[in-house]
């Protein structure tokens, strides 16, 4: 093998690996994320009993609410999916097409959390009352801002797609916030269970 | 308009700040005089503020680390001539509420703003180099990290013009952190200074990790990497699992603050023990992550200088993974007086005690590298001899203080002020510097001035046991950290010795500045001209000093541990390829500066309460990142023919230094 070619191989090499790089860079951000979510989980634990003469979790929760909520996340993700598959396949109109669909899911669940957040403040129930409350609204608020992130994210996406179509490079973003989405999702499952199921059996 | 921000917020009737702050005020200004008169402004936005070369980032973190330490020890000296001169029941010079201030900015500079900047500033500029890629594996994120550490150190020292620090000690336990006990500007400073720098902490990490794992040159395999990059890596490793849990700790104590929430809080069912836990979850790891690059660089300099292969690569290798496993599981020790059940203690005095048997084998395999060496006494030889002296008694106290039972008496005592003075600086302080003069003719192209390196040495090292070795002492004799005045006549002669040994290390202080000046005037006559001065055994001597912006101009082939050795021995270093071809390179880019300078006024405002300025620096700054993302112009090749004169010109300089 002469030296071109070798250098010819290694430059091929090193424009090819950048998207699994960068998607793997991701992930390892995603992972301290999650680090973040297991301290405010173990701080809940630590202070979900702590109701100071206050509502406890299942005086408050309405389950079936939540469970609405949590399927719009759910079905989002499965549409990102969706999306994920048109962008994989270089299709841009079924790429925007999902992208939409998930970011309506999204906002569903957003406008169905900050919904709950406002009437529970109105009850005077607010995370000021108790270090119950500020432990709930601070687990569910961090995920709820996670996931108005990604809501930003998408909308700049799709204008990128839109503008500038399916380049490799957008390809590997709409797989950054595909990892993104989905890790919300499990974080969601956790919080469903862990707050609102335990909450309301307890 | 200006939130709680008002007049009575400088400093004025304090003559020591302002003292201060005039003296930087000239300073800056004649900074910026010379830059206007010698037209520097657009080379310094070019080439180094916008720069996304790891290697330029990593001069300018070591030189905020080196402006931040002139700080930190300018409080250390405050606070021991206060000590000195506040016996037998005098007041001294610095009230309380301006001392608390001053033991609490000197903690958080040296770990955050110094330490930090120092051993990642050592990491950027070595690691790339070390398994031979051209550059990390986020240009500009590398660069954003940057300016995100400058933007809390601007906001510590903005806090010395504008309001007060905090008066907390650097850990910021509630319930006194919290809004009823720290009503001021402090803790808010404190709070945005850590959060900002320590998310750009976070991303460095995440960066590394990925850099190592997916940049490594071919034939490198994981055991064949260079020690120093290998401990690099466990502290990258404890930096995404731990510094997450601070960013969690400190956003509660925000909303507590900011919000009325009550995480922490005495009343409403609040938990102060909370913040205490996650806060040393991050601390103790945080601790690691400081000295393990520090043995890593211990180990090269070791085997250069010993003209020895590292005795024990792989033991080395496995002691630093079980420091960073060990390391997650002892936090407790900070607090065994805090309450809790005799068998938790104990456990986690038990896994306190382990830690010594890791760190154990490394002190043995730095002693049979050694063993039957020639070692050569230069600088970077001396800081690491000093270490493994120093730190063993430091390692040795702390094993003392493990024992829970003797904890409830040295707890917060100055015993543990030197303990832990002992490691940070016997451990990790020494390491850098001896980092410093190792790689300093790689990073600027000459070599540092011996004479005054020596020096420096001495006076650091004697410095540093008359200070802290009075500190055992007075731990033992009953007195407490934090103290701001005394009156115990048994005391009295320990503090003025202690006094005596901050102003030695002065002078290695001053030798270093001296030492600078003259490696600066000398440097014609200290220049590397062959890139590899010590005759190295990594692929970081294989480039030209200062390296190539591009660092290697063909991906180097390893088949070895010591790569560059195993290439001098069988002639294939400095070999000329018979064809270049292009290199693929980051173009730099002004958004991280933009972003680090648009969050500084975010948290500015944030401590003031202006509310409107908050809201837009946010949203510019996201603006700006997503401004970024959408730009398609990020990179561009260098040609060969630009590379074939760069290249030619180092062989050519690296034979006629051969040949003589």
């Amino acid at each position: 093998m002469s030296t071109s070619v070798m250098n010819h191989d290694a430059h091929e090499h090193e424009h090819h690996d950048s998207g699994s790089t960068t998607l793997f860079g991701f992930w390892m951000y995603l992972m301290t994320d999650c680090i973040l979510f297991a301290s405010v989980f173990a701080t809940y634990a630590v202070l979900f009993m702590n109701t100071a003469g206050g509502p406890a979790g299942h005086d408050i929760f309405e389950l079936d609410y939540v469970l609405i909520e949590t399927f719009a996340l759910l079905f989002s993700s499965i549409t990102y999916g969706f999306a994920m598959i048109g962008a994989n396949r270089g299709n841009k109109q079924v790429t925007l097409l999902w992208l939409a669909v998930t970011f309506v899911l999204g906002a569903v669940f957003i406008g169905m959390e900050i919904n709950e957040f406002a009437h529970l403040i109105h009850e005077g129930f607010g995370p000021q009352r108790s270090a119950f409350l500020t432990a709930f609204f601070s687990l569910v608020g961090m995920h709820g801002l996670h996931v108005t992130a990604g809501l930003i994210w998408m909308v700049a996406l799709m204008l990128e797609v839109k503008n500038r179509g399916l380049s490799p490079r957008t390809v590997t973003r709409v797989g950054c916030l595909s990892l993104f989405w989905h890790f919300l999702d499990v974080v969601w499952i956790c919080v469903f269970t862990v707050v609102y199921l335990m909450g309301t059996v307890q | 308009m200006f939130g709680k921000l008002t007049l009575e917020a400088f400093p004025f009737h304090v003559p020591i700040v302002m003292g201060t702050l005039s003296v930087v005020a000239i300073l800056g200004l004649a900074l910026v005089i010379a830059l206007t008169k010698y037209q520097k402004w657009g080379y310094l936005w070019r080439e180094w503020i916008t720069s996304v070369d790891h290697k330029r980032l990593g001069v300018m973190y070591i030189i905020l680390a080196m402006v931040m330490l002139l700080r930190g020890f300018a409080d250390a000296i405050m606070m021991r001539t206060q000590l000195a001169a506040a016996t037998n029941g005098a007041a001294g010079y610095l009230p309380p509420e301006h001392y608390d201030q001053i033991f609490t900015a000197h903690g958080v500079i040296m770990i955050i703003f110094m330490a930090m900047p120092f051993m990642i500033g050592l990491m950027n500029i070595v690691v790339p180099l070390q398994i031979g890629a051209r550059d990390v594996a986020f240009p500009f994120l590398n660069n954003l990290s940057f300016w995100l550490a400058v933007s809390g150190a601007l906001l510590v020292n903005i806090s010395l013009a504008v309001g007060e620090f905090a008066k907390t000690g650097w850990v910021a336990y509630p319930p006194l952190s919290e809004l009823t006990f720290s009503p001021d500007s402090g803790v808010d400073y404190y709070i945005w200074a850590l959060q900002i720098s320590g998310i750009g902490t976070t991303l460095t990490g995440v960066n590394f990790l990925v850099t190592v794992l997916k940049m490594r040159t071919r034939g490198m395999k994981l055991m064949q990497m260079p020690i120093f990059t290998w401990t690099c890596t466990w502290a990258n490793i404890l930096i995404v699992a731990s510094f997450p849990i601070l960013t969690g700790a400190l956003a509660m104590l925000t909303l507590d603050r900011y919000l009325d929430f009550h995480f922490f809080t005495n009343d409403l069912g609040g938990n102060a023990m909370m913040y205490i836990n996650l806060f040393w979850a991050w601390g103790h790891p945080e601790v690691y992550i400081l000295v393990l690059p520090a043995f890593g660089i211990f180990s090269e300099i070791i085997s250069t200088f010993s003209g020895k292969r590292l005795f024990g690569y792989t033991s080395m290798v496995f002691a630093s993974g079980a420091i960073s496993v060990l390391g997650f599981i002892v936090w407790l020790h900070h607090f065994f007086t805090m309450g809790s059940s005799a068998d938790v203690n104990a456990f986690f005095g038990v896994t306190t005690m382990i830690i010594a048997v890791p760190t154990g084998v490394k002190l043995f395999n730095w002693l049979f590298t050694m063993y039957k060496g020639r070692v050569q006494f230069k600088p970077p030889v001396l800081w690491t001899l000093g270490f493994m002296v120093t730190f063993t008694i430091g390692g040795m106290t702390g094993v003392l203080l493990s024992v829970p039972g003797a904890d409830y008496v040295l707890h917060n005592s100055l015993f543990l002020i030197a303990h832990f003075h002992n490691t940070i600086i016997g451990g990790a302080v020494f390491g850098y510097l001896a980092g410093f003069s190792y790689w300093f003719p790689k990073a600027m192209g000459y070599k540092l001035d011996e004479k005054w390196g020596k020096r420096a040495f001495w006076f650091w090292q004697i410095g540093f046991y008359v200070a802290f070795m009075p500190l055992y002492v007075l731990g033992f004799l009953g007195m407490n950290r934090r103290v701001n005045h005394t009156d115990n006549p048994d005391w009295n002669m320990w503090l003025y010795i202690a006094c005596a040994g901050a102003f030695i290390i002065a002078l290695g202080v001053l030798s270093q500045l001296i030492q600078l000046y003259v490696s600066y005037r000398d440097r014609e006559k200290n220049r590397d001209v062959t890139g590899d001065p010590w005759n190295g055994h990594t692929l970081e001597w294989s480039t030209m000093s200062p390296p190539q912006f591009y660092n290697f101009a063909q991906e180097p082939v390893v088949k070895d541990i010591d790569a560059f050795t195993d290439m001098k021995e069988n002639g294939t270093a400095y070999q000329r390829p018979e064809k270049y071809a292009p290199i693929h390179m980051p173009r730099n880019t002004g958004a991280g500066f933009i972003m680090g300078m648009l969050l500084t006024a975010c948290g500015f405002g944030m401590v003031w309460h202006i509310w409107w300025l908050v809201i837009v620096t946010f949203l510019a700054t996201i603006v700006t990142y997503i401004k970024r993302c959408y730009d398609n112009d990020i990179d561009y090749y260098v040609q060969p023919d630009e590379i074939e004169k760069i290249e030619n010109e180092h062989i050519a300089a690296v034979q006629s230094t051969l040949k003589a």
